[in-house]
């Protein structure tokens, strides 16, 4: 039986009135949960967990999984309206999403992201559908040089392309992987960085830090530039919704990348963060014309957004074939799983099929009733601008501090998030960019745990990186990328001065 | 003189009536400290708890899972330490509530946590890959002494459970293998079914579904006796057809993950009474019957007495291999 069918066999399981309504709670609770910064999708699904265990297991995976759905829609919403990204994966849409909401368009801002978030998650099930079985074995290619070689080539499209003043960058990359040391290391089991401070053992939080830099930090700026936020002045006219989706074809270039980008980091298990920062990294560096990324630019809001929720529906693939999970909502899923009594592993597909396609055909259905949803709200969320300052700059102080507090229920993170907010301010202040810092920071880590089991493997060569095929060509992309956007700036400059000389 | 008489028969009546439990009750929401990330082995023995208690309304509060899962679980005994004497807390672990102290230097140490009960046996199997050359546990270990330290053997942090076992096999035996630590157990079990690791100890639950497609199979189980009779997993094999490991002459006894729930120090005695019967009542549930069936653990419920001379043994076996190694933190 081909995949066809048995994703039409699918359908005939997910669309019951039963599983609709499920659908439509999961995405309307996760939109919630995902605005909110801090209640992430792994908090919101771990929660709904002990609920799942009254339903049959595939009522239980569509709710979880829509409820991930509609969070990856709505961490997309703060990120853009206050600069304050809901979901990790959803830092690398602030650099353009908010510029351009607050020169007024943010609801061109909204729908481009959310247009692009669906066309990303619709072009990741179309490939679980299509190449369930192969994409799975190529997965089980990947060790822990191969690893490192993704996380590498991910470095080297952010950074390689960079704009800002290379020393300053290496900073800001510098103070991430410090940042992302911090506590137990997995390989070794011994404690870094925390200086005595019993809350730093298990390492500093990236949400914490993001909430800080970003959302703290760009309230201080907005204060200083005199207490108000350019968009007041936007007008909300659903029509402009439409007039945005009728512009999305001109961005077709970036739509096939930025979702091949997805897919590959979703199946690879390189995450929905690594794949948004890393598709931003190459839409920027492939650009030509046109305002220059990081003031506004559309394509930097569909970069990170489709790759974003394509790699968001892979990671379900390794999750349910292989039983690893490629990001941390996933994780909680998988534990779920275990705990309905199903097995994840290359079997499932054929021992629990209704299970399986009926995700997967609840994937397209539950996405679908995504994009409708979020695109009514868009009004709504966009009005929110409108209101003055004094009343929405409290309110946004508020819901950093309870975002922070709810990732670990720690008020050490209150004083972190503090800290991060003066940090943030600083560096935009002095032109420091913020990215590479996140970028190291949620990298850093298992890129230093995969070259380090590396180095178990090979006895310390650094040959292992270039023992076989498959990590021999990643590292040679990732060397390129990091390599020849410079030396093409120097040979440009050449070229230019010769007719003079 | 009946005055006497009747107040003596009153207090008898009142200590007959009121059972030892009832003296305490949640008046606040109960927390649950996971000294895991969420969605890992403890994570899901703590909801599964969680799901019981509630659902047959043995705790009449609500209950709060939080994961504490940083430094190893660190995290989550500092927490208990912090709330020294609060019956609103629990901490859910393994033995890693007993063993970390030993090998890492932390601020906290198992008197500041008092056990209340194990409620499961996680197994250790040595597994390789399906077209491996090993055909019982000896050939591997018969290898590795050939080629010492060349055979790269995967498992899931370092100097936790996984790696103690190997250590362990390696001071029995004198082999010499390559531990590479990843981060878990689902991680280690692909890197055996793509051929990055030549073996793992992972617990059952872990490489179940690589077994079942056939990438990977079972050596042998570090348990005094053979697995429990289950519906055959992997073609016609089941759980139960898995020999023992002491049976293919590797003479390691047993060795087993208890998983535990512990209160902070200092709370009342009648509290410890409480969540024991609570757990004892959890134990004997069906839903606690299925999660050890799915999961593959062995039903071991120990409290009081009986849970302080397991610990006591499983510490004294870990640091004998901790002290040979040279990891202990002092």
């Amino acid at each position: 039986m081909g995949n066809f069918d048995l994703l039409m066999h699918g359908f005939g399981i997910a669309i019951t009135p039963m599983h609709l309504m499920l659908m439509v709670g999961g995405v309307m609770m996760g939109l919630i949960v995902g605005v909110l910064p801090g209640l992430g999708a792994p908090n919101g699904v771990s929660l709904l967990i002990p609920l799942t265990f009254a339903l049959d297991p595939t009522s239980a995976i569509i709710l979880l999984s829509s409820m991930y759905w509609g969070a990856l829609f709505g961490g997309s919403t703060t990120s853009i309206l206050f600069n304050i990204p809901g979901e990790p994966s959803s830092v690398a849409t602030t650099f353009d999403g908010y510029p351009l909401a607050r020169s007024g368009q943010s609801t061109r801002a909204l729908t481009l992201a959310f247009m692009s978030a669906g066309f990303g998650a619709l072009l990741g099930v179309i490939v679980i559908t299509l190449l369930a079985g192969w994409a799975s074995n190529f997965a089980l290619k990947f060790g822990a040089p191969e690893y490192f070689a993704v996380y590498f080539l991910a470095f080297a499209a952010f950074i390689g392309m960079g704009s800002a003043a290379p020393m300053k960058t290496l900073v800001s990359l510098a103070a991430g992987l410090l940042l992302a040391s911090v506590g137990m290391d997995s390989v070794t089991g011994s404690i870094r960085l925390t200086f005595g401070f019993e809350d730093l053992l298990g390492g500093i939080s990236f949400l914490v830090v993001v909430i800080g830099l970003f959302g703290i930090g760009e309230l201080l700026s907005t204060v200083q530039e005199g207490l108000r936020f350019r968009g007041v002045a936007s007008k909300i006219d659903l029509r402009d919704v439409f007039k945005t989706i009728a512009e999305l074809p001109r961005y077709w270039a970036t739509y096939i990348r930025s979702g091949l980008i997805g897919i590959w980091m979703g199946i690879t298990p390189g995450g929905p963060t690594a794949a948004s920062f890393m598709s931003y990294g190459i839409a920027r560096s492939s650009s030509r014309k046109g305002v220059p990324f990081g003031t506004g630019r559309p394509e930097g809001i569909v970069a990170p957004e489709t790759a974003d929720h394509s790699a968001g529906s892979c990671a379900m693939l390794p999750m349910l074939a292989l039983g690893v999970p490629s990001s941390a909502t996933a994780a909680v899923m998988m534990g779920g799983l275990m705990i309905w009594g199903l097995t994840p592993g290359p079997m499932l597909f054929a021992t629990q099929p209704d299970f399986v396609w009926g995700l997967i055909a609840s994937m397209y259905v539950s996405n679908l009733i995504g994009v409708i949803l979020v695109l009514a709200t868009v009004p709504m969320f966009a009005a929110l601008l409108r209101i003055p300052f004094t009343i929405i700059g409290p309110m946004i102080v508020a819901i950093c501090f309870v975002g922070a507090y709810t990732v670990s229920n720690a008020t050490f993170d209150l004083w972190l998030v503090l800290l991060f907010g003066l940090v943030g301010y600083l560096f935009s202040r002095l032109d420091y960019p913020l990215a590479p810092l996140v970028l190291a920071m949620v990298l850093g880590h298992k890129a230093e745990n995969a070259f380090h089991q590396s180095m178990v493997l090979s006895d310390g060569s650094l040959g292992i990186f270039f023992a076989n095929p498959l990590v021999s060509s990643i590292m040679i992309v990732g060397i390129a990328l990091l390599v020849l956007p410079k030396l093409m700036q120097h040979g440009s400059r050449l070229w230019r001065r010769a007719p003079v000389e | 003189m009946t005055k006497t008489k009747t107040g003596l028969l009153a207090a008898t009546a009142l200590m007959l009536a009121a059972p030892a439990f009832a003296d305490f009750a949640p008046t606040r929401p109960v927390e649950f400290i996971v000294a895991s990330g969420a969605g890992g082995g403890t994570d899901n023995f703590a909801r599964t708890i969680q799901a019981v208690l509630t659902r047959d309304e043995i705790v009449e509060r609500p209950i709060v899972v939080l994961n504490k899962g940083g430094g190893s679980g660190a995290e989550a005994f500092l927490y208990a330490r912090q709330n020294e004497g609060d019956p609103h807390k629990l901490v859910f672990g393994t033995n890693n509530v007993y063993l970390l102290p030993h090998v890492a230097k932390l601020a906290y140490t198992v008197e500041d946590l008092q056990p209340v009960a194990a409620l499961a046996l996680d197994e250790f199997l040595v597994w390789v890959k399906a077209d491996s050359p090993y055909q019982n546990v000896m050939d591997l270990v018969n290898a590795a002494k050939e080629a010492p330290g060349t055979i790269p053997f995967g498992g899931s942090q370092s100097k936790d459970t996984d790696e103690t076992l190997v250590a362990l096999i390696e001071q029995t035996t004198g082999a010499d293998f390559k531990y590479v630590p990843f981060n878990g157990g689902g991680e280690v079990g692909v890197q055996l079914a793509g051929g990055h690791v030549a073996a793992n100890v992972n617990n059952p639950n872990e490489n179940a579904g690589q077994w079942q497609a056939g990438a990977i199979r079972p050596l042998c189980v570090f348990a005094p006796q053979r697995m429990a009779e289950s519906e055959p997993v992997s073609g016609d094999m089941g759980w139960h057809d898995i020999p023992t490991c002491k049976e293919q002459g590797l003479e390691i006894e047993s060795y087993q993950m208890p998983r535990t729930v512990w209160l902070p120090a200092g709370t009342e005695p009648e509290v410890l009474a409480y969540y024991q019967a609570a757990m004892q009542k959890v134990a004997e549930s069906q839903d606690w019957k299925d999660y050890l069936a799915k999961t593959s653990q062995s039903a071991s419920f120990l409290t009081g007495n009986e849970l302080a001379e397991f610990i006591k043994t499983s510490e004294a076996n870990a640091v004998k291999v901790f002290e040979a190694e040279g990891w202990t933190a002092q």
